[in-house]
């Protein structure tokens, strides 16, 4: 029964491709089962998997840095309430700036390449994970904390069995959002300043009006995207089960 | 004397799995300008009655008309709601909340300011007339929200608990302001009160309702002269009647916790 | 100022500083980096000069239009959808997905749809902006309590007046909290798109002078957006304040 409601909106968003395209034609859009064939073939060719390769592991280690270094800095900003209160409004103006902006700045200093493209994912994902980090330890119980001195327990027992337990669907909100920021901002810096990956083969098609390879790419951005941030959903949502 | 509400037969069900028979069968037939209070344990379909009563609710059988006229899924104009939440615009200022439903008759400013100015006054508004309903207490609250259902000159006022989060001081003054009310503008009043006391004391009849389904139990007529204020508590007849009512009530109240 | 205040103003003079310091002795070479001071003077010069400013003027104009048009159709969707529970539903996966998909993919769709005007930049901007909007007018209306709902029958109020003089009334501090992110979102939007592709407006300019080494005017420019933007949303922020002070309990 709950598989219902997603299977029509499929239905309703390839019903309104499908028009889409009869409306507007073959000089600027494919039908949906043209461009599935198309992806097929795409995954299929080796010539396209170098740059399904480049994007991804771009964009992995910049997740990566992304989660660490957001958690270093959320996690004691959360801990520390007049740290937290003075750095608060300093991540929320970065999370509203446009940091496409910052992308020369980065260009400059680590060149075109793979650690650039690596630095534009780390900086999308960062600011959002630290804010979700710093409010979900700020946001910790402070009764959950006293029980626990109560109740005797030694530190490590109290990071383990209260601390993480009651930060950890916050953080996750966080590491969800931050997952899907990453990607974009790899994505971002691929079609502004690369040879290579999926972003790069993005803009190429674009200048080439080569319409059947940007929206099998764009689908497949698409269905990555929104797939992981489903399952992502799925673990975030489980998590926050019973909690107001 | 023509009835100016009259409810016959009825009733008001949910359906659903088990259905949930709220309310009746009700016969009640209220004249012009008396004061009628209503009674009964939580739950037994007071509330309910109010919105049949006002149109917000479709009764499932029977017939409300008010005026001579059906009153059926619209509230008909003529008719003043004051419930037991918050009603008052938390956007608008204690002024702008009281002439609301002027200004969307489309009253001329200058009309609408000698209205308003009026009802703040008769409310004891005035010193907070550019204050935000945020700003003030819950019993100030009430009385924007009455100033505002005042101000349009309805002829009959429906009010649900509308003091029941209030202490019991100023719920006492708050009854003489509705009493005063009730004389200035001649309206005919029905109010549902879970407080015996304040039943007995401001009304003509009080009608005692039974547990789930509600239905009247028996309709008692207090006597008093037009002329009362809050201080008839303390005569004989006050005693008499509210144990009167506290008999009929007592065992459908201990029925109604053992439901609930 | 509060302490907090103080204390974060001390910080950022603090790094700004470091900066200009560490900039001017050599360590951050200027190729890379040049000093805030010379970024400060560069800016002055560039708005002085007039040069840019038709840049500017077109970035910000689609900016706002992309911010009028995805309150106007956000509010109104947001609207719509409240009162059809069943729609709601179904889109409700398309609610939770719609800011992990990278927005940018579809921009060379859209040039090639649109050509390349100015409307793929503030279709961005609107596709980015509209949806927050929704969420949070759905967000307010949702709270709307339901006394107030019967107090607009007992008024008379059919669906329109209902909605506008009632819901969307007492919904507007969350609308307030959609277009703040409406107005960051159409800045990232149009920005990122003027970056990636573009004939005019500062982040094309951005690019250029990037492309040409001119680390002067890319660093103006750099910092005008970012002072800019940061300005517009901590405005907006002191401005939801005061608006939500009247509506708490005091």
């Amino acid at each position: 029964m709950r598989w219902r409601d997603p299977l029509l909106l499929l239905v309703l968003v390839l019903l309104l491709w499908e028009i889409l395209y009869l409306l507007v034609g073959d000089v600027a859009l494919r039908s949906p089962a043209a461009t599935a064939r198309n992806l097929g073939a795409m995954l299929g060719d080796t010539r396209f998997l170098p740059h399904i390769r480049e994007t991804l592991l771009a964009f992995v280690q910049g997740f990566a840095i992304a989660v660490v270094v957001g958690l270093l800095i959320g996690v004691p900003l959360g801990a520390a309430r007049f740290a937290g209160e003075v750095a608060e409004p300093i991540l929320v103006a970065l999370y509203s700036i446009p940091k496409v902006t910052l992308y020369p700045v980065i260009l400059l200093i680590f060149g075109i390449g793979m650690p650039a493209k690596v630095a534009f994912g780390a900086i999308h994902g960062i600011v959002p994970i630290s804010i979700f980090a710093m409010n979900a330890v700020r946001n910790i119980n402070p009764t959950h904390l006293r029980t626990a001195r109560v109740m005797g327990l030694s530190p490590s027992a109290l990071a383990w069995k209260i601390l993480v337990p009651a930060a950890l669907p916050e953080i996750v909100t966080g590491i969800r959002v931050g997952f899907s920021l990453a990607l974009i901002g790899t994505l971002l810096g691929e079609m502004f300043g690369s040879q290579r990956g999926l972003g790069h083969l993005l803009m190429q098609a674009m200048s080439l009006h080569n319409i059947e390879r940007i929206l099998a790419l764009t689908l497949l951005l698409v269905v990555f995207a929104a797939g992981v941030n489903a399952m992502l959903l799925a673990v975030d949502r489980h998590l926050h089960r019973g909690l107001p | 004397m023509t009835s100016h509400v009259v409810l016959s037969g009825v009733s008001r069900v949910y359906p659903g799995k088990p259905e949930v028979h709220a309310l009746g069968p009700v016969d009640l037939e209220l004249a012009r300008g008396e004061f009628f209070a209503v009674v009964g344990p939580s739950g037994c379909g007071k509330s309910t009655l109010l919105d049949v009563m006002a149109g917000l609710a479709l009764a499932s059988s029977g017939s409300v008309s008010f005026e001579g006229k059906a009153v059926k899924g619209q509230v008909p104009p003529g008719i003043g709601v004051v419930f037991q939440e918050d009603a008052s615009f938390p956007w608008l200022t204690v002024h702008d909340n009281i002439a609301f439903g002027l200004r969307q008759a489309g009253a001329a400013e200058n009309e609408v300011s000698a209205q308003v100015g009026y009802a703040i006054e008769f409310m004891g508004l005035k010193d907070f007339a550019r204050a935000y309903p945020a700003q003030l207490s819950g019993g100030m609250r009430q009385r924007v929200c009455i100033a505002r259902t005042l101000v349009l000159k309805p002829r009959l006022i429906l009010l649900d608990e509308p003091f029941g989060a209030l202490d019991q001081q100023t719920r006492l003054l708050m009854g003489d302001e509705l009493l005063r009310l009730w004389r200035e503008t001649g309206a005919t009043i029905l109010l549902i009160t879970h407080a015996l006391d304040e039943a007995t004391m401001l009304a003509d009849r009080v009608g005692v309702m039974s547990a789930r389904p509600g239905r009247f139990l028996d309709i008692i007529a207090t006597g008093w002269p037009r002329e009362r204020d809050s201080t008839i508590v303390s005569s004989e007849s006050f005693g008499r009647l509210t144990s009167r009512i506290w008999t009929l009530l007592r065992g459908e109240s201990i029925r109604a916790l053992g439901r609930a | 100022m509060t302490r907090t205040g103080l204390v974060r103003a001390s910080l950022l003079l603090f790094l700004v500083g470091l900066l200009e310091i560490l900039c001017r002795a050599g360590v951050i070479p200027n190729f890379t980096v040049i000093p805030p001071s010379a970024m400060a003077q560069s800016l002055w010069k560039v708005l002085a000069s007039g040069k840019f400013t038709p840049d500017i003027i077109a970035t910000l104009a689609n900016v706002g239009i992309a911010i009028v048009a995805s309150m106007i159709a956000g509010i109104a969707l947001g609207t719509l959808l409240q009162s059809w529970p069943a729609a709601r539903r179904v889109l409700d996966p398309l609610f939770a997905t719609y800011y992990a998909v990278p927005m940018y993919a579809f921009y060379p769709l859209l040039i090639v749809i649109f050509g390349l005007g100015d409307l793929p930049q503030v279709a961005i901007g609107f596709l980015l902006a509209v949806m927050a909007v929704i969420i949070n007018t759905l967000n307010g209306l949702d709270r709307v309590p339901p006394v107030l709902l019967k107090a607009a029958r007992v008024h008379g109020l059919g669906f329109f007046k209902e909605a506008t003089q009632i819901r969307l009334p007492y919904a507007a501090p969350y609308v307030f909290t959609g277009f703040k992110l409406a107005v960051a979102y159409s800045f990232i939007g149009v920005i990122g798109a003027e970056f990636i592709t573009s004939s005019r407006g500062i982040g094309y300019e951005i690019s250029f002078a990037y492309n040409n080494f001119d680390n002067a005017v890319m660093y103006a420019m750099i910092l005008f957006i970012l002072l800019l933007v940061i300005t517009v949303n901590m405005s907006l922020h002191t401005w939801e304040k005061r608006l939500l002070a009247r509506r708490r309990r005091a």
